[in-house]
């Protein structure tokens, strides 16, 4: 099995390629939206109508693959080499999917979302995305090495290897321009110049995959979809920064990820790609994963170093760097997983390569998670620069019927809600974090009109103060008072001069903080309030136009504008609408309590949230 | 300090711990790792076993404690046999998670962080289980539940 150099690595994947022609794969979207919608019970089904029809295995083959991306209509299938994409799909379709689809390559139309043209991309929400990350997703067996291998797998490690070398490798990866994709966006190739002169050994390289950001699940998406490539980057960086060890850590929530990793990490191993003498050569490095134990400030760099050597995960002040002396004093270097999985796309393609895609200064990819009230939402890879309105409003499709776009929210804990004027933006690094937001970990929530800029920022400051190590003072201290004024505000108890207040204590916080999370946790605050000073300055009044702050607001339906539907009727579990059937409705104000379920079911517009004391 | 839970059967059978703490290296590396088999194995981390854990591994009682005290998913009283998660991630919040929680703390009888007196149940919460494009979701043990709403919360097996 092992491969001893790079003919044998070249000669496995050529056999590979010559595979029947004629083989097909179903392939089940395994991601954890689709997971969530039931794709293992489809698997299930498929597997077993296959079997039933006495297709030939070896043949007609079925098997999960990474995230498709389209999570809202999930569970979703891919069929290869067709390509024809199926969303929605029961595990009572499997017999028809079974016999048409993966028997005789043909389209089932009622399952197909376009079947004028039935692959993906033809969607608007494919159609301005760049799957480079992603790539793989959909084509390959996260769990089966030589479906990586058969799809160029392997082929950066050997060009450095045998070609470029540690220097060179290097070199690409410096000149490549590429910025961290864990949220700093720190240059990679500063990080690595800067281990080049340090001492120690062993040398460290370490992969983030922490994921902390409470929305978001792009690195898990990557760990669970093509895992190899994130072992493949690591290998790479090892050779070029002569690294000995490698640790991933992952989020203590990702078992899946784990098992994937760990299973990717023994196939190379066996195939001497991990190890001694790797491919005959005198480079040897081995690579393991550690889980970490639910604690958002262990992705936090030197939080996770203390973490991985058995201590609390809290960290330190960074008077001596991670490349001199990082895990147990030792140099290392730490990038994010998706960081790491750029790394043989560039190793093997050149720094020009990379550069042409993306925007000045920010090139390549980034993999989103849009979320929230857009008609689209899932996974997505663009190229960094595009617009945010691309995001929004042609991926994402806009937002829902009837509803106004109010913000995005980007950067999850450490990020900022920008107004409708972001959509103009270019979604990257530095324009972001320009506009008081920032890019993070890739995380984007898209807010309408009903959701409210002051719960937001409570949301995250809440989360930020149960997240808080307690390790230095003004983190410690100043979070839970940021949390108090917060819930203060929209509860109804808000006092005038809040929003100064607030103001005035988050930017103390941002100075005074010792690591990144007490620094960035005022950035969700200030945003909002720089965006939405407005909506702060009535809450403090007692008013929430969004009607998301419990008892904030009182409903009045515009009788000029309501259609006599009765959707609102129907969800108020108060029974506060009254009006009979055909007739117009209204609502008693004194019954309300406040849930807003009419004014997210109304599609006409025709529900505002209005001021208490304008309501007789 | 961390006291023992005056609730908690300690009458654990812990005949099985020296194979466990065994199947790892006495390193201090090892400490979040089998912390976290022991956690799995009894569902909580018994008095007893932190001890052993200590000695095994040679480092003071004080920051096994600490260790074991930082982190969110161990805990030092025993969970319920089914864990109900409810995510309380970015996507969740802004599609009705906090009145969702409330329900499900009424319909349980406990607050978040609480195990029943019968030991059936543990409600506790999460941050994100990446099925955003469902929710609000709950998790039944590893099974996630999304769309959830009145209706469909009813119908979950609790
Ligand atoms: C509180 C806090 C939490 C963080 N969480 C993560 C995380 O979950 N994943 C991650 O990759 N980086 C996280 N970071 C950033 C890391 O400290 C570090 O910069 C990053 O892993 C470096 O890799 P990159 O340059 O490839 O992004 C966090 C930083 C802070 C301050
Ligand atoms: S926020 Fe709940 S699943 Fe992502």
């Amino acid at each position: 099995m092992r491969f001893e150099g790079p003919a044998a690595v070249a000669a496995r994947r050529e056999e590979l390629a010559r595979k029947d022609p004629d083989v097909r794969t179903l392939r089940v979207c395994g991601g954890p939206g689709c997971l969530a919608s039931g794709s293992r019970e489809l698997l299930a089904a498929l597997k077993e109508a296959a079997v039933a029809s006495g297709l030939d295995p070896a043949k007609r083959r079925i098997s999960f693959t990474g995230c498709l991306g389209l999570c809202e209509r999930g569970p979703l299938l891919e069929l290869d080499p067709e390509g024809h994409f199926l969303r929605g799909v029961a595990p009572s379709d499997a017999a028809e999917v079974v016999g048409t689809a993966l028997g005789e390559g043909k389209l089932v139309p009622r399952l197909s979302p376009n079947p004028e043209s039935p692959e993906k991309e033809s969607l608007e929400f494919y159609g301005p995305q760049k799957r480079l990350i992603m790539r793989r997703f959909g084509k390959i067996d996260p769990e089966s090495f030589d479906d990586y291998l058969a799809t160029g797998g392997y082929e950066a490690l050997v060009i450095s290897l045998f070609e470029s070398g540690p220097a060179e490798t290097l070199r690409r990866v410096a000149e490549s321009g590429l910025r961290g994709r864990g949220g700093g966006g720190f240059p990679a190739g500063l990080k690595w110049k800067a281990m080049t002169g340090a001492k120690g050994t062993p040398r460290y390289v370490l992969a983030n995959g922490d994921e902390g950001d409470p929305g978001a699940f792009m690195n898990r998406s990557l760990m669970e979809g093509d895992p190899l490539a994130v072992v493949e980057g690591l290998t790479i960086g090892a050779f070029a920064l002569g690294a000995e060890r490698g640790i991933i850590y992952v989020r203590n929530e990702y078992p899946l990820s784990v098992a994937r990793l760990e299973k990717a990490i023994a196939g190379a191993r066996a195939r001497g790609l991990l190890g001694e003498n790797i491919l005959g050569t005198d480079f040897s490095f081995d690579l393991s994963v550690t889980e970490g134990g639910g604690a958002f400030v262990c992705g936090e760099s030197t939080a996770l170093m203390a973490s991985i050597e058995g201590r609390e995960g809290t960290p330190r002040v960074k008077y001596v760097r991670s490349t001199e002396a990082g895990l147990w004093d030792k140099p290392t270097v730490l990038q994010n997983v998706e960081t790491w999985a750029n790394v043989p796309l560039i190793a093997a393609n050149g720094p020009e390569w990379f550069k042409g895609i993306g925007a000045k200064g920010n090139p390549g990819t980034k993999v989103f998670s849009l979320a929230g009230e857009t008609r689209n939402t899932g996974l997505v890879e663009l190229p960094l620069g595009t617009k945010v309105g691309v995001l929004v409003n042609v991926v994402g499709g806009g937002v829902r019927k009837g509803r106004r776009f109010k913000a995005i929210q980007s950067g999850g804990p450490s990020g900022g809600c920008l107004p409708e004027s972001a959509l103009e933006l270019p979604l990257d690094f530095d324009h972001l974090t320009e506009a008081g937001a920032m890019m993070g970990s890739g995380g984007i929530i898209v807010m309408d009109d009903l959701s409210c800029p002051v719960d937001v920022a409570r949301y995250f400051t809440g989360f930020l103060a149960e997240e808080s190590c307690g390790k230095c003072v003004p983190c410690r201290e100043a979070l839970p008072v940021l949390r108090e004024v917060l819930s203060d505000l929209t509860r109804g108890s808000g006092r005038k001069g809040d929003t100064d207040f607030l103001e005035k204590q988050a930017g103390l916080l941002k100075e005074t903080a010792l690591c990144g999370l007490g620094q960035s946790a005022a950035n969700p605050v200030l945003s909002t309030i720089r965006h939405f000073r407005e909506e702060y300055l009535e809450h403090e009044s007692g008013y929430c136009r969004s009607g998301r702050c419990r008892g904030l607001y009182v409903p009045v339906i515009d009788p000029g504008a309501c259609r006599a539907c009765g959707s609102c009727q129907k969800v108020c579990p108060a029974g506060a609408v009254g009006g009979k059937k055909k007739e117009k409705r209204t609502v008693a104000a004194g019954k309300c309590v406040g849930c807003g379920a009419c004014l997210k079911a109304c599609a006409f517009f025709a529900i505002r949230a209005e001021r208490k004391e304008h309501v007789g | 300090m961390p006291k023992t839970n005056p609730g908690a059967p300690e009458a654990v059978d812990l005949t099985g711990l020296r194979g466990l703490l065994e199947s790892r290296p006495p390193e201090a590396r090892e400490l979040l790792p089998l912390l976290r088999d022991i956690q799995t194995r009894y569902r909580h981390l018994p008095e007893e076993a932190v001890r052993g854990l200590s000695e095994y591994l040679g480092l003071p009682l004080a920051r096994v404690y600490a260790v074991s005290r930082f982190y969110k998913s161990l805990s030092r009283v025993p969970k319920g046999e089914r864990l109900v998660k409810v995510c309380l991630g970015t996507a969740c919040h802004l599609r009705g998670a906090p009145a969702l929680l409330e329900a499900l703390e009424g319909k349980l009888g406990l607050a978040l962080g609480e195990t029943g007196k019968d030991g059936r149940f543990t409600l506790e919460s999460v941050n994100c289980v990446g099925a955003c494009a469902l929710a609000p979701v709950v998790m039944l043990d590893d099974e996630v539940h999304g769309k959830l709403n009145d209706e469909s919360l009813a119908d979950l097996p609790l």
